[in-house]
């Protein structure tokens, strides 16, 4: 087991290295730092210079990368162009993602499976062909469209909650914009654990389980949903990252200042420490929850092993 | 001892083009038997329009038989034709100017000649919806082309040959993976000034690509280990042969199947990048761009909302809802 997650590990610093880069690149080879500075005028070329020299810009590509990320070993992620520390920014805007990302992924894990569930052991009768149906119309309808419907219908003419987040983003203001976020993955979790389910229900230890007198509920938590729950807990795994970055068009909906925030902000605006910083955050995240996923599987499968 | 050796001549045996007639003429065999029993229990009448009744009975026309009895692929491909129909000339049903403004009728509703109301600068929204369909078709279609061409061949290649190739493939998109999709499009697209649609369908592909990657990877390896390939290549058949005659074809439908659904999901990333302000920009007609701008109306306008939203949804829906009849016909483990 540690020799496995030790070799994970260093096979995750190439893909952090590119990924990074990528991102770096992006940034500060095709958009003009410096430049976006000024806003619309053109910077005094004298200026300009000193700022490049301050900012480590007047190296070349590789070479600023490297500084920024021996920067980051030592936890400076610079400082956002109207003064504040890219860390303090994130110290603020990460909790209230992190909440969003965890009230998403609850919806996910209880309504995605227990529908899965419901679906999958009563395959091709009326309320399976219906969830099926509903599944693909809320993956259909993108995000932003059911963002401003819900917000409409339960914030503004229901008024069960309020329309916007405030600032410090409690949990109970999350619960709308995170059903929202999770919404899409909801409807991809519920068609993965049927098609999980619906393959398990003919396998022979279900039957066996059955035949021995096993109460309902105990053949499908502790034998069905064990057995089929592993290509869910991978997508949800992977989704943890997508949620976290892809939480830009909900948090503009609802105004919540979190990590899509300020990346929706920084890359307006071309703030180039913010965008790198977040996005290496995230980029993390990311790799760390495909880590958690693989370890996740000898828990759920006795079979599997790590070496 | 020439006596054994005459019957196992090694010129004849590993001769390409040889090696060949044994194979096609053992599948044929196979086929028409296949063919005699369908014969047998299809009316006559039927024969023409399944395709020509020489022809082996393949995963694909048994696919096929089974498409053209579900209603699902039926509505799907009957919207996605109209889709690209008015794609193509919207003129047909919108006589209007979807640019043409007047703003004394700002976010008015419904009236005659204009049945879904006006938008923000009083342009009519049927007009708007109707000519909206071109630019995310397109984006859908070309971006698709391009990720299915890029990831198959890539894919394919690495999951045939292996090797240091397929190593730094799977690196490569892992690298791709660890990006976001959203706001890999934010960044990329924030720097672009262009207001075609060439900018993002190149994002998609550019981010897109692993993805097929990583399936037709998958289902080569899977092709690359029947018996028929090993027989082929017992028989002497060079790479491209088998890459083209055997293994493509019998690699090609997890592809298909992924590039449909994907063509969905990339119609809604450009609505969402072009709500966000970096998709496509005006005077290009979006209908992200309208649902952007509809957004901070919605109290006092829903309508200008509601008809784009819904049919961007209708859209996507069609493509998915295709994606899934495809798959479940072209998925043997369902038959």
């Amino acid at each position: 087991m540690g020799r496995y997650v030790i070799r994970r590990l260093l096979q995750m610093i190439p893909v952090f290295i590119g990924s990074t880069f990528l991102i770096f690149f992006m940034v500060y080879a095709l958009g003009d730092p410096v430049a976006a500075l000024f806003g619309e005028k053109a910077p005094d070329p004298a200026t300009a210079a000193q700022i490049r020299h301050d900012l480590y810009l007047d190296h070349s590509l590789g070479a600023q990368y490297l500084h920024y990320m021996k920067n980051i070993f030592v936890g400076d992620f610079g400082t956002a162009f109207n003064g504040e520390p890219v860390l303090t920014l994130m110290g603020d805007a990460f909790p209230i993602t992190i909440r969003l990302t965890i009230v998403a992924i609850i919806f996910e894990i209880i309504i995605g499976i227990l529908l899965g569930v419901i679906t999958g052991m009563r395959r091709g009768k009326p309320v399976d062909t219906g969830v099926l149906l509903l599944t693909l119309v809320v993956i259909s309808v993108p995000t932003f469209v059911t963002g401003y419907v819900l917000q409409y219908v339960f914030g503004v003419e229901l008024k069960w909650t309020s329309p916007s987040v405030s600032p410090s983003a409690p949990f109970n203001e999350l619960i709308l914009p995170g059903l929202v976020l999770a919404l899409v993955s909801l409807a991809y979790v519920t068609r993965l654990t049927r098609t999980s389910i619906a393959e398990n229900t003919r396998a022979d230890y279900v039957r066996t389980a059955v035949a021995k007198g096993l109460p309902r509920h105990r053949v499908i938590i502790r034998h069905l949903l064990r057995n089929s729950l592993i290509p869910v807990v991978t997508f949800i795994g992977t989704d943890i990252g997508a949620l976290m970055g892809g939480a830009i068009v909900t948090e503009r909906i609802f105004n919540i200042h979190g990590v899509g925030y300020q990346l929706y902000q920084g890359i307006l605006r071309n703030n180039a420490p913010t965008v790198v910083g977040f996005v290496t955050i995230l980029v993390l995240v990311f790799l760390l929850a495909n880590l958690l996923v693989d370890l996740l599987y000898a828990v759920l499968d006795p079979r599997i092993r790590y070496a | 001892m020439p006596e054994p050796k005459e019957p196992i001549d090694p010129n004849e045996a590993i001769d390409p083009n040889q090696a060949i007639a044994p194979t096609s003429g053992f599948g044929g065999g196979m086929d028409l038997a296949a063919t005699d029993a369908e014969t047998l229990e299809k009316p006559p009448g039927e024969e023409q329009e399944g395709g020509p009744s020489a022809k082996p009975r393949s995963l694909w026309s048994d696919a096929w038989r089974d498409l053209r009895r579900n209603p699902i692929f039926i509505i799907s491909a009957l919207i996605i034709l109209f889709l690209v129909f008015i794609s193509i000339w919207p003129g047909t049903i919108a006589t209007q100017d979807p640019l043409a403004a007047n703003l004394a009728k700002a976010q008015d509703g419904p009236a005659p000649g204009h049945p879904f109301g006006f938008d923000n600068q009083g342009r009519d929204v049927y007009t708007r919806v109707v000519y909206g369909a071109r630019a995310s078709v397109t984006v859908g279609v070309c971006a698709t082309a391009g990720v299915v061409i890029l990831g198959s061949v890539l894919g394919g290649l690495a999951g045939f040959f292996g090797g240091w190739w397929d190593a730094v493939l799977s690196r490569i998109s892992d690298v791709f993976f660890g990006i976001p999709v959203v706001l890999g499009g934010l960044v990329f697209l924030s720097v672009v000034t262009n207001s075609t649609v060439w900018p993002v369908v190149g994002f998609m592909v550019l981010l897109g690509w692993p993805q097929i990657a990583r399936i037709a990877r998958g289902s080569v390896i899977t092709a690359r280990q029947n018996d028929y390939v090993q027989a082929a290549r017992a028989l002497g058949a060079g790479n491209s042969r088998m890459l083209v005659r055997h293994i493509a074809p019998n690699a090609v439908a997890p592809v298909i199947v992924v590039g449909t659904i994907a063509l969905g999901t990339y119609i809604a990333l450009e609505a969402t990048l072009s709500y966000l302000g970096v998709g496509l920009k005006p005077p290009t007609v979006s209908w992200g761009i309208d649902i952007s701008d509809a957004s901070n109306e919605i109290r006092n306008a829903p309508h200008m909302l509601l008809w784009p939203a819904g049919a961007l949804s209708l859209t996507v829906l069609a493509f998915i809802m295709l994606g899934d009849a495809v798959r479940d016909a072209l998925d043997p483990k369902l038959r």
